[in-house]
């Protein structure tokens, strides 16, 4: 089990060959090790390519430079192995919150073959995963009557219902008021520490990343890179209380420190 | 009466109160019918020739739907086609829109060379003036699809087909069932102008027989009768479409 799950080898990408041309990278010499089930966030500011890095794990953009190994294999295209959710929650208004669940399984197989026969059990299956979130009694209405953090929670039930291994957030809680971020982040670990899937948490909210991660990479930006690793030593499992404790607060100034000496660095 | 109650006969009391003025200012001022029939001697005629009407509506009723028809297959395939792929838009759009600037009613004497007086100018004429609205509003539909909703199919290894199946087409639903209100009222133009130059039969041609025997009342009752069809479609697609998309209109329901 010592073998990385997902593994960064010194990955550049530019968005064009023109920008490959002048050597305009949106990351560059990005180095990663990611163990079977770690808990990882990346936070930097915004613009330092965050949102490239998800592309570039799930396999939506193939690599310019380097290479990008997921479970032992070489990444060559969209995995089917991940789930993703983002900032908004983008789920389908004809939809019922439960047909949105579904949604994947009606796409990566092999659910897809058998979507029709077993749609029962897999209905069983979201459901259970809805309870999971508090969301039950919503299944079968309209994303529309849902609150924004309700919502944001369909969204996730919808990038876990195929069983990924490997759960892609962007900024999944920033469109939330404070109360209702809390909730999910505690939704969130229970379900992590439930399924231990592998995460990967885009996010600029310190407090965030150091509640939920194993790891906490800072990025920089203009050309995105990674400039600082963090394993956090809190011990699990993790409540909302130690937010106030003093070694939490020590790790998230920490953190700031690091983004706070990202910033003065003048761009090359 | 309540205040949706009233919302919904509105139209019925507006109608009604225009009918009346009309028919004021007619026997007020004593117009000549050959002029300006009242709208009680528009019915009086609209009775006596109600058979005749009635068949030369119902054969514009079915050509214009013939047309509509062939306008829903090819428009919804064209705005597939153009909405899905970024080089057929930039291809096919700029030329759409400069054949959808011609004026349908000249192609009228050319379709008449092709296929001869008849049905075959009026289903085309009401064809070529309805698809364009169908097929942009498709295309719009699609071309606007949200890349995070495409990002989330694509990374379970979605093909294109199936994002433009999944999301796309139920997405451009309510575009679509727009298009088909305006689409349809085009469509019952295009097939009376055609008639009217084109045509031994549909409410076109009465209307110019009606104009040159100088039946003014006639005249009147045809227009009425294609206003009311085309008005009956429309409503018939807004039922459909409040059916069907409810979610996209689901600000009037509170």
């Amino acid at each position: 089990m010592n073998e990385a799950f997902l593994s960064f080898q010194n990955v550049w990408l530019a968005y064009s060959p023109q920008l490959l041309a002048q050597g305009q990278f949106a990351v560059e010499a990005i180095d990663l090790e990611v163990k079977q089930g770690e808990f990882i966030a990346i936070v930097g500011p915004s613009g330092c390519g965050k949102s490239t890095f998800m592309k570039l794990a799930t396999g939506l953009k193939p690599p310019s430079k380097g290479r990008i190994m997921v479970d032992g294999q070489a990444v060559k295209g969209p995995l089917k192995i991940s789930g993703m959710a983002f900032q908004a929650p983008s789920l389908l208004p004809w939809r019922r919150t439960i047909d949105n669940v579904l949604l994947p399984l009606e796409i990566v197989e092999p659910h897809r073959s058998r979507f029709r026969q077993e749609k029962e059990r897999y209905e069983g299956k979201a459901l259970a995963l809805l309870d999971a979130v508090g969301l039950k009694a919503y299944a079968h209405k309209y994303p529309w009557q849902l609150s924004g953090g309700m919502q944001q929670r369909v969204s996730i039930c919808r990038a876990l219902i195929h069983e990924p291994k490997m759960l892609l957030l962007d900024e999944p809680f920033g469109a939330l008021d404070a109360f209702t971020r809390e909730d999910l982040w505690c939704i969130l670990r229970d379900l992590w520490t439930d399924q231990r899937f592998n995460v990967i948490l885009v996010t600029h909210d310190l407090r965030e990343s150091v509640f939920l991660a194993d790891t906490v990479y800072v990025m920089r930006q203009s050309p995105g890179r990674f400039v600082a690793k963090r394993s956090i030593d809190l011990p699990r499992p993790r409540d909302l209380d130690m937010t106030y404790s003093a070694h939490f607060t020590e790790l998230v100034h920490e953190l700031r420190t690091q983004i706070g000496a990202v910033r003065t660095v003048s761009p090359a | 009466m309540s205040r949706p109650h009233f919302e919904r006969v509105s139209s019925w009391i507006l109608l009604i109160a225009i009918v009346i003025f009309w028919q004021a200012i007619c026997s007020l001022f004593q117009i000549s019918e050959f002029i300006f029939p009242s709208p009680v001697r528009i019915f009086e005629q609209f009775l006596e020739h109600k058979t005749t009407i009635a068949a030369h509506a119902w054969r514009t009723f079915w050509v214009t739907m013939a047309g509509f028809g062939l306008a829903i297959v090819v428009g919804v395939l064209l705005g597939f086609a153009i909405g899905s792929s970024r080089l057929a838009y930039a291809a096919v759009y700029p030329l759409m829109t400069a054949f959808n600037a011609l004026p349908k009613a000249a192609f009228v004497p050319i379709l008449v060379v092709w296929f001869g007086i008849g049905i075959g100018p009026a289903i085309l004429t009401a064809f070529l003036i309805s698809f364009f609205p169908i097929m942009v509003n498709i295309a719009t539909g699609l071309a606007t699809l949200e890349p995070e909703l495409e990002d989330v199919l694509r990374v379970l290894g979605a093909k294109r087909w199936d994002v433009l199946i999944k999301i796309g087409l139920p997405r451009s639903m309510p575009y679509f069932f727009a298009s088909l209100k305006v689409a349809i009222t085009l469509a019952f133009v295009g097939t009376t102008v055609s008639e009217m130059t084109a045509a031994n039969e549909g409410i076109g041609y009465l209307l110019i027989s009606a104009g040159s025997a100088m039946q003014m009342g006639l005249a009147f009752a045809g227009l009425v009768v294609v206003g009311a069809m085309a008005m009956l479609m429309y409503e018939l697609f807004s039922v459909i479409e409040k059916n069907t998309t409810a979610w996209a209109h689901r600000g009037s329901q509170h």
